[in-house]
């Protein structure tokens, strides 16, 4: 079969290039409590954060990989070898003149329109493991809505960062939620007033900028009582050599009759160990909605979760993975029902293409004594090659009687008949396939917001291309 | 000479020879109707004029306008100007009718050509209405879920909007009740024109009643047995498909 170049203008090439780094402060490779005193000596943290860290380190060390269930893949990471700290050394910036240069053009190469740049005027966005451009949009800002970096949130706000901090994801939760607790930088902090609800999304963008480095960036949502926000994570990062670490923790607290949405659309070269934790905490009738999207990374392990705590809570993951040729997509949700009346929804697709794994873990969890409480679990996937593989392993224990969960899985394949038939009305067979994926997953990105379903749509079709033939 | 033409064609599948020894020619611009008994070879023809890769060509040449077609890939002959109705076509999920459409138009426009979206939308309604079709439908995946009539009436709405030079209708006719049945007939016939020659494959003669054929061709066992003018249906009809056996030129295998 001949190859065809997409029909769709896209540029193989973003997301694969890197600019001169200027890292002023490096901890050095390896991780010991001579490390944590310098990150904590350069970000000037406050003692408590000190303390954290060690405790992280601490229990880093002593709990084994999860080699047990998971891949032994993550036997590959050789911390000792990974950087844990780098600085840019520059403050967080407040304007859009004040961003240098070179991360401009990135943006420009990313080929982020003029219109999605309006975007950025409340856009974070993470350029190594400090927020180098920072700037809040004033609308927001009015509203008294926090939208800063970690950093900055646990200095300037420790009344509200403390208080929610580590709460929902404690320090010992897994390894690797104890190695983000030790070397955590980066990552933002928000916190919304009651009754606020945030028009436009919050957005941050990541980006990995230094070989051998790992990125461990920590983020804490707050939703106060009534409030609603959206936040949109979305990484392109540069390609490596060698391998690279991102261990992100993610905390969201959605109080009484508050709503979170977080979207993530994960990007990482294909070196990249992508193990992150993302819990979210739902009060009485709060929601707390992830939409997660893995199309990068070598082995991403994620599973974000919901604990359900007050009364009519609600929790909903929207997950896709495309596992491609060496890459592993690990992921799924947990819905840990804990309060009376209490809805959870769980939809997760996922496309294995050449030797590409796909792997679902859900969790489902109702305990006895709990009255009305309902979950859904949908999750097809989607073989594209005969050298694909996907696996399922859903947990489900709901006890108690008046519950209810209801449980849907498939396994299917494009097949040859349906790719003849999209070939006969023009399309090359690569085109046939990327169209046949995007509508695998259509009814998923309708609930997108606009300019991530757009994008999602082109890094599918960018990922078909050369699956076929 | 602006035609399609099949000549001496010989093809298999898993070792068993289907089509032998079939010649065929339609002009731009004409109506042939291929008649033939079941397991005669006229759907296999069709995937091998589309390019089906399942099949195998043996022997014989199938060229469009002056170009062979043998040596080109399924789409790159769609984007040349064939169009296949499919007797079964394909669901593809998740993908409407509106967003297929316009791909497949859009892999026609030369590289950097945008479709201009409110002309298409425009057409796109035009031709659903020929065809007595809901605007609802443009939002549907595909044929998932379409009854069979649905799913023929969307074939002839493809093949409205992709505008081929020449189109091989393979048992469209069948399982659609008379309604459909005409408003099908209705699309094909408001197509006919001096830039679309037309292969109409059928089993039966009740189609023919309402898309009149210049030419009737008759296959038994994989080649064409008479050829004659629209009244070869009839006759066809009224004495059998023995009776166009015994009216080959050669022996025919059964």
């Amino acid at each position: 079969m001949k190859t065809e170049t997409s029909a769709v203008d896209i540029n193989r090439n973003i997301g694969d290039f890197a600019y001169p780094e200027v890292h002023v402060r490096d901890a050095g490779a390896g991780l010991s409590e001579k490390t944590i005193h310098y990150i904590s000596d350069v970000k000037e943290d406050p003692d408590w954060v000190r303390e954290y860290r060690l405790r992280g380190l601490k229990t880093f060390l002593e709990k084994p990989l999860p080699t047990h269930w998971a891949s032994k893949d993550l036997e590959a990471i050789d911390f000792d070898k990974i950087r844990y700290y780098l600085s840019p050394g520059t403050a967080a910036k407040r304007s859009w003149d004040e961003v240098p240069e070179d991360i401009k053009r990135t943006f420009e190469r990313l080929g982020i329109p003029e219109q999605e740049r309006k975007f950025l005027a409340g856009v974070e966005a993470q350029f190594d493991s400090e927020a180098v451009y920072s700037n809040i949009k004033k609308a927001v800002g009015e509203q008294g809505v926090i939208f800063v970096g970690s950093t900055e949130g646990l200095k300037n706000h420790p009344e509200i960062f403390r208080k929610w901090f580590g709460k929902v994801i404690p320090i010992g939760d897994n390894k690797f939620s104890a190695l983000n607790s030790a070397v955590f930088s980066g990552g933002s902090f928000i916190y919304v007033p009651p009754g606020v609800k945030v028009k436009h999304p919050l957005q941050a963008y990541f980006r990995i900028n230094a070989e051998n480095f790992g990125q461990f960036e920590r983020t804490l949502i707050i939703a106060d009582e009534g409030s609603e926000v959206t936040y949109m994570e979305g990484c392109t990062a540069p390609k490596f050599n060698t391998t690279t670490l991102h261990s992100a923790v993610v905390e969201l607290v959605a109080l009484k009759g508050a709503k979170i949405q977080y979207i993530t659309v994960q990007n990482w070269s294909a070196n990249v160990f992508n193990l992150v934790t993302k819990r979210g905490l739902a009060h009485e009738n709060a929601e707390v909605k992830w939409i997660d999207c893995n199309i990068g990374s070598r082995l991403t392990m994620k599973y974000p979760s919901v604990i359900m705590k007050g009364r009519k809570a609600r929790g909903e993951v929207l997950s896709i993975a495309l596992a491609n040729d060496g890459q592993h997509q690990d992921t799924g949700a947990k819905m840990i029902h804990a309060a009376d009346e209490t809805t959870s929804n769980i939809i997760s697709k996922s496309i294995s293409i050449g030797k590409g794994r796909a792997t679902y873990r859900g969790l489902v969890h109702v305990p006895k004594h709990l009255k009305n409480c309902k979950n859904n679990t949908e999750c097809d996937a989607l073989l594209i090659n005969a050298t694909s593989r996907t696996d399922t392993y859903p947990a489900i224990t709901v006890r108690g009687t008046g519950n209810a969960v209801q449980h849907e899985a498939s396994v299917s394949q494009v097949s040859a008949e349906q790719i003849f038939y999209m070939q006969q009305r023009g399309l090359t067979e690569a085109q046939a396939m990327s169209l046949s994926v995007n509508g695998f997953v259509n009814d998923l990105v309708r609930q997108f917001p606009m300019e991530y379903s757009v994008e999602l749509k082109r890094l599918i079709e960018l990922e078909m291309e050369g699956s076929v033939g | 000479m602006k035609e399609l033409s099949v000549e001496n064609l010989h093809v298999t599948i898993a070792d068993q020879e289907i089509v032998r020894g079939l010649t065929l020619r339609v002009p731009r611009g004409e109506v042939h109707a291929l008649m033939g008994p079941n397991g005669s070879g006229k759907s296999t023809l069709a995937k091998v004029l589309a390019g089906h890769p399942d099949y195998q060509v043996t022997k014989g040449k199938v060229m469009m306008d002056g170009e062979n077609l043998l040596e080109l890939e399924p789409d790159e002959r769609a984007r040349r100007g064939l169009f296949m109705a499919f007797q079964y076509p394909s669901e593809v999920p998740g993908v409407t009718i509106a967003n297929f459409l316009r791909a497949a138009i859009q892999s026609r426009l030369p590289e950097g050509e945008e479709l201009e979206a409110t002309d298409y939308y425009a057409k796109l309604y035009e031709k659903m209405e020929l065809l007595g079709m809901d605007r609802s439908f443009t939002s549907r995946a595909v044929n998932e879920g379409f009854s069979g009539g649905e799913k023929k009436r969307t074939e002839i709405l493809q093949l409205a909007m992709l505008e081929p030079k020449y189109a091989v209708l393979d048992e469209t006719d069948s399982g659609l009740d008379i309604d459909a049945l005409k408003t099908v007939a209705h699309g094909v016939n408001s197509l006919r024109g001096p830039d679309l020659g037309v292969l109409l494959i059928t089993h039966y003669q009740r189609l023919l009643n309402y898309i009149i054929p210049d030419h009737v061709h008759v296959m038994v066992a994989g080649r064409i047995v008479r050829s004659g003018r629209k009244e070869l249906a009839l006759e066809l009809e009224e004495r059998g498909y023995d009776w166009a056996r015994e009216g080959a030129a050669e022996p025919v295998l059964r």
